[in-house]
């Protein structure tokens, strides 16, 4: 079985974010990037899938701009076995809409044939938490999402979700799309050997248009601001001066 | 020219930066508290790079190592830098000198070492021999087939956790024109030995839980065997090979600056007095600046270092200048922080007074900052004659 994991680059998640003095987005000129936190997890499972003899290829995909190579490399350096990387944009700051996302990795699926496809859950820039769930709808495929255990056995795969207030475990049809969440796994450093091998390891480059999607921008960013600043704290003497606090704030 | 990393130096970095930030920080306080890294703690790290095939990257791969370029080697020690020496003393870089074993003594010392089986400890100074690395005392005298060594050895980190030691001993002098010159060889000496024994050293403000031991020898008897290099070639080994501890003090030094740096910028921008953040007043905000001048100057310099030892170009005095600027400018990188700090950067709840301890030591190890000036004014005023 062929494992698919798409993989987005984004501003590293130490990186303080600020947001343009326009507001039409984040600076990230300049900035560090990096793998988002969710699709190392999807890496790290379809790495082990591999190495438990369920799966015998990983490829990684990434979409954006040419610099997502370097995102790629890092999947190849974990233990993807190649890369395709599909050039959809050559500003930094022009994001990829999920479902041009969805509707491009639909036909790298026609073209790849993989029995599951592991995204993250989200990408931590914009949240959107939607690619894995379009692309299920786009190919007709079972999904799973926000999952914390995966287990593929034959035909079907048991999946537990983390849903509010608890866990929720389903199973699915293969092949499949299972969208990952925090406890999944913990990702593993690329080791040394492997950084060194990553390089000669295959990654082809698409465009878009290879692919023939549209991936002009549907949605309008109308303004993007800074959280507002936490209001600072205050030291309480006693349990009961902690409790009127409380009191007069309304929060008991 | 081309000044940037290529990817697979970007992932070395980022790899090693992650591991100490994962691996390392979180044992800090701990160790620095009780002044020692628990055994279990030591031997889980290293298992760790084992298995991520970091450990020994500085050797070849011939010998088992990944066989890292002085470069890529020097920016993963950069990035090590950041982290507490007594834990990064378990990503195992034994010392480069061991090349030098010959066939036999590889089986013993080399690939055991490379494997993370066996630690070495680096022993050269005595009480009355730092700088005068050719005043040592520690003599190994002829007997029957065997040598007998005596004397002592101070300041010697890392004894706790080493199986063997390479040991520059005395074993002659030659009388010349400007008087009588000492011959050198090294040895390779396993703990247990009968008559050599390792005993605690002294208390040092710096990098704690890298602790320093004494050695004595009492009529320690060696065979050949033991021999590191030829008999009396103990300047053509330590030539050869110790380049590279100067080159990783520099290093180390700008991993570090880096490190405290960052929480000088941030304490810049979010400490406020006379109702706007310190950073706003040029008194703190021109230190800023000074600071990561000083830093990346450091860092290419050192940098620059490494890529001459690559190219096999002559970098004896590129390395004493990396050294010497370097560790000065984590002093002063340090220092200027805690002050940016105020009186909290005295305080142990920051790793600032830690820092600006630990930055000590790196001017005086590996040659002091003046024995570099030394080299590096040798080089450039000897073939002038004067
Ligand atoms: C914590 C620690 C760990 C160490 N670990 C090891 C180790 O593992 N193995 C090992 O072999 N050694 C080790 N050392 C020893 C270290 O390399 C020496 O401390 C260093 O070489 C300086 O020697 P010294 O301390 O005897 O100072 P000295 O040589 O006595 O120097 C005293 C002062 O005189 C100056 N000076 C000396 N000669 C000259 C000159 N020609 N021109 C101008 N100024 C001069 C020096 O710069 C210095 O300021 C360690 C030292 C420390 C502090
Ligand atoms: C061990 C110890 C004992 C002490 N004991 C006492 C005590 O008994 N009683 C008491 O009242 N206090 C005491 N203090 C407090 C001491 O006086 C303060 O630490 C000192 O005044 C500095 O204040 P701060 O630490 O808050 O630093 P900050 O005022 O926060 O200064 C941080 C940095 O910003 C710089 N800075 C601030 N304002 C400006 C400016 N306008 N222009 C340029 N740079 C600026 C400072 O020079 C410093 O580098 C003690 C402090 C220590 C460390």
């Amino acid at each position: 079985m062929k494992v698919l994991v798409p993989v987005k680059r984004v501003i590293d998640y130490n990186v303080k974010v600020r947001v343009k003095a326009d507001g039409s987005g984040v600076d990230l000129a300049n900035v560090k990037m990096s793998m988002n936190p969710f699709d190392e997890i999807a890496v790290e499972e379809a790495i082990r899938l591999k190495e438990a003899g369920k799966a015998d290829e990983v490829v990684a995909v990434s979409i954006g701009v040419k610099q997502a190579q370097e995102t790629l490399r890092t999947a190849l350096a974990m233990g993807a076995d190649r890369a395709i990387l599909v050039i959809a944009a050559d500003d930094v700051h022009q994001d990829i809409e999920p479902l041009a996302v969805a509707k491009i990795l639909a036909k790298v699926v026609e073209e790849e044939q993989p029995g599951i496809v592991l995204a993250g859950k989200q990408s931590i820039d914009n949240d959107m938490n939607a690619t894995g769930q379009m692309l299920s709808a786009l190919l007709g495929w079972s999904q799973g999402t926000f999952a914390s255990e995966l287990d593929i056995d034959g035909d079907s795969a048991k999946i537990t979700r983390e849903v509010d207030g608890g866990l929720q475990t389903i199973s699915v049809k293969m092949p499949t799309i299972v969208t990952v969440d925090l406890r999944l796994n913990e990702p593993r450093y690329a080791s040394l050997p492997n950084i060194m091998k990553a390089k000669k390891k295959p990654l082809d480059e698409k465009t878009a248009a290879d692919y023939g999607v549209d991936v002009t921008p549907r949605l309008e960013i109308v303004k993007t601001e800074e959280p507002a600043a936490r209001a600072a704290g205050i030291i309480v003497g006693s349990v009961d001066e902690l409790v009127e606090k409380l009191k007069e704030a309304g929060a008991v | 020219m081309q000044f940037g990393l290529s990817d697979e130096q970007e992932m070395i970095v980022s790899t090693v930066r992650s591991f100490v930030e994962n691996e390392i920080y979180p044992h800090e306080a701990e160790v620095e508290r009780t002044g020692q890294v628990p055994h279990a703690l030591g031997e889980a790290i290293k298992q760790k790079v084992i298995d991520l095939g970091f450990y020994a990257c500085n050797f070849p791969e011939e010998v088992g190592g990944a066989g890292l370029s002085h470069l890529d080697f020097t920016l993963v020690e950069r990035e090590l830098g950041r982290g507490s020496m007594a834990l990064t003393h378990f990503f195992g870089r034994p010392q480069n000198i061991l090349m030098a074993c010959n066939s036999e003594q590889r089986d013993r010392y080399l690939l055991p070492a490379v494997r993370g089986e066996r630690m070495d400890a680096l022993a050269m100074t005595e009480p009355d021999a730092g700088s005068d690395v050719r005043g040592m005392k520690c003599q190994a005298q002829r007997d029957g087939g065997d040598w007998v060594i005596n004397g002592s050895k101070h300041f010697i980190s890392g004894a706790e956790h080493a199986d063997f030691f390479i040991v520059f001993i005395a074993t002659g002098v030659d009388e010349t024109p400007k008087g009588p010159k000492k011959r050198i060889t090294t040895f390779l000496v396993d703990r247990g030995t009968p008559g050599f024994e390792v005993r605690e050293g002294y208390n040092s403000v710096s990098h704690k839980g890298y602790k320093n031991y004494i050695l004595y020898f009492d009529n320690c008897r060696l065979p050949d065997a033991q021999v590191l290099g030829e008999v009396d070639g103990g300047f053509a080994v330590m030539n050869k090979w110790l380049y590279a501890t100067r080159l990783t003090v520099a290093a180390f030094s700008v991993g570090r600056a880096r490190r405290c740096f960052d929480y000088a910028l941030n304490y810049a921008a979010e400490r406020k007095q006379f109702g706007q953040p310190i950073g706003k007043f040029q008194g703190v905000g021109f230190q800023i600046a000074d600071m990561i001048t000083e830093i990346d100057a450091a860092d290419w310099l050192t940098l620059a270092a490494a890529w001459r030892l690559d190219q096999d170009l002559p970098s004896n005095r590129e390395i004493a200048s990396a050294k010497l600027y370097a560790s000065e400018a984590l002093a002063r990188v340090t220092d200027t922080t805690l002050q940016i700090f105020g009186g909290m950067g005295l305080m142990d709840d920051f790793p600032i007074e830690r820092f600006w301890r630990d930055a000590r030591v790196e001017r005086i190890w590996d040659g002091t900052s003046e024995i570099q000036r030394h080299i590096i004014s040798r080089d450039l005023l000897r073939p002038l004659g004067a």
